[in-house]
This record gives structure tokens, C-alpha cells and sequence, in this order.
């Protein structure tokens, strides 16, 4: 399942509810990402912009490529858009499979697919002003490791 | 046709979104962008490296050869940077 919102999310509650009832589950994996600030960046919120409409669309590729290559029970992403402060969640990746292996692989590229194609664009806001972030060449390359 | 233009992009140009009427002739990407980019400064700038611009028809990532039409909504955007 793929949500994209605006507001925040209980990560705690979320998991508990993801797959509960699936007795054929024996693992589930989930990545909280924040937006990050304090460590000399100077960040103090973002905004994160994106495109709606194309977003779910995308979103809803990257899931279904991830049940294509693993045996997953349930997948779930949430994504936030709009004003977030710094230390606030941002987006939320859960997999759920019979074993370890398959949520652990499906999670990390669920995100690494996610950061190269879902269209969002953070606006950093810092003392000194906004800056759109750049793409980072890492990301591709992360990304470029599930290929083939 | 819809245009839509997201993050800088947007700020660049001082528009999220615009219907345009490219002249026939226009009929791809490429050719979308060299005509947009006479309508204003600010697409001037912002189509200036287009190295840094990324492109989507109908919610889809293509590349600048592929085909525009009436009626397609081509979106203009950075590479992406969220999760």
C-alpha cells in the first residue's frame, strides 16, 4: 500500500497494524527517514514539493517491482510532502515475508528506487536562506545495484 | 497541451503550470523545450543546462527524443531528491 500525505505518522501503530492477522509472516523490515538537521548543515525544516498524480503512480511501480523480484506478504510506504521541521519523519518503508532475507533486500530497494524515481524535491531552509537539494551520483549508484 | 514545472524549475519560470498550443512541427521533447524556451526569460534560464532537467509525458519518465502531442501533460523537474 502506498500513501502519500501531508501529515505526520505513528510508526509504532503503523507496524503493528501491517500485516497483523498474516500468520505466514515471520519477518517484517521497516526504514523511517528524517529530515535531518544539526549537524553543521544548518538546516532548520524542509519543504518537500511533488508532483501529485505522478508520485502514486511511481510509487506504485516501485511496489509492484518489489513483489516481482521477492516473496512478499505486504508492503507499505508512506511519504510525506509539504513543511517538515527538522528531526520530523519523512517517509516510512515496511516489508513483510515468511523470512528475513526477503524483507531485509526488498526495503533497501523499495528506498533506493524510491530516492531515484518517486518525484519529490526538498527545499532546505537554513538561517542563511533556501536551497533546492541536489541529486546525489551515490543515489544512482545505489540505486543502479538492482539492475540486472 | 499541459506543461507543468516543479521545484526550481517553478521559482525559474514564476509558473507551476501552463496550457500551451506548440505549432505543428513540435513533436518531441526536444523541440517542446526549444520553443518554450522562447515564451520568456525565465524559461530561457531555466531550460538553460538541460543536463540538470529531467522530463515526464503523461506521469512517465522518458528521455528528450520522445514524442509530444495535444493533449499530453509533459512535466519539467531537477532529478528527484526525496525519501
Amino acid at each position: 500500500m502506498i500513501r502519500v500525505q501531508r501529515e505526520d505518522f505513528d510508526v509504532g501503530v503503523e507496524v503493528a497494524a501491517f500485516s497483523a492477522g498474516d500468520a505466514g509472516v515471520g519477518a517484517i523490515c521497516t526504514f523511517v527517514g528524517l529530515v535531518r538537521g544539526g549537524d553543521g548543515n544548518g538546516v532548520t525544516a524542509m519543504t518537500l514539493d511533488h508532483y501529485p498524480g505522478m508520485t502514486e503512480r511511481q510509487m506504485a511501480a516501485i511496489e509492484s517491482e518489489a513483489r516481482s523480484r521477492w516473496p512478499l506478504s505486504d508492503v507499505l510506504v508512506i511519504h510525506r510532502f509539504g513543511r517538515l521541521e527538522a528531526g520530523a519523519r519523512i517517509v516510512l518503508v515496511a516489508t513483510a515475508s515468511a523470512h528475513r532475507e526477503a524483507a531485509f533486500q526488498a526495503c533497501q530497494f523499495l528506498m533506493d528506487w524510491l530516492k531515484t524515481r518517486a518525484p519529490f524535491w526538498k527545499l532546505e531552509h537554513t538561517p542563511g536562506g533556501d536551497r533546492w537539494v541536489e541529486a546525489k551520483a551515490s543515489d544512482d549508484a545505489l540505486a543502479e545495484r538492482w539492475d540486472g | 497541451m499541459k506543461v507543468l514545472y516543479f521545484a526550481w524549475l517553478r521559482t525559474r519560470i514564476g509558473l507551476g503550470e501552463e496550457e500551451v498550443t506548440p505549432p505543428a512541427g513540435i513533436a518531441d521533447v526536444a523541440g517542446l523545450i526549444a520553443w518554450l524556451k522562447e515564451r520568456s526569460p525565465g524559461h530561457q534560464t531555466a531550460f538553460a543546462d538541460l543536463r540538470a532537467v529531467r522530463v515526464a509525458v503523461n506521469q512517465d519518465h522518458v528521455g528528450f527524443d520522445h514524442p509530444v502531442a495535444a493533449g499530453d501533460e509533459v512535466a519539467f523537474f531537477p532529478p528527484v531528491t526525496g525519501g
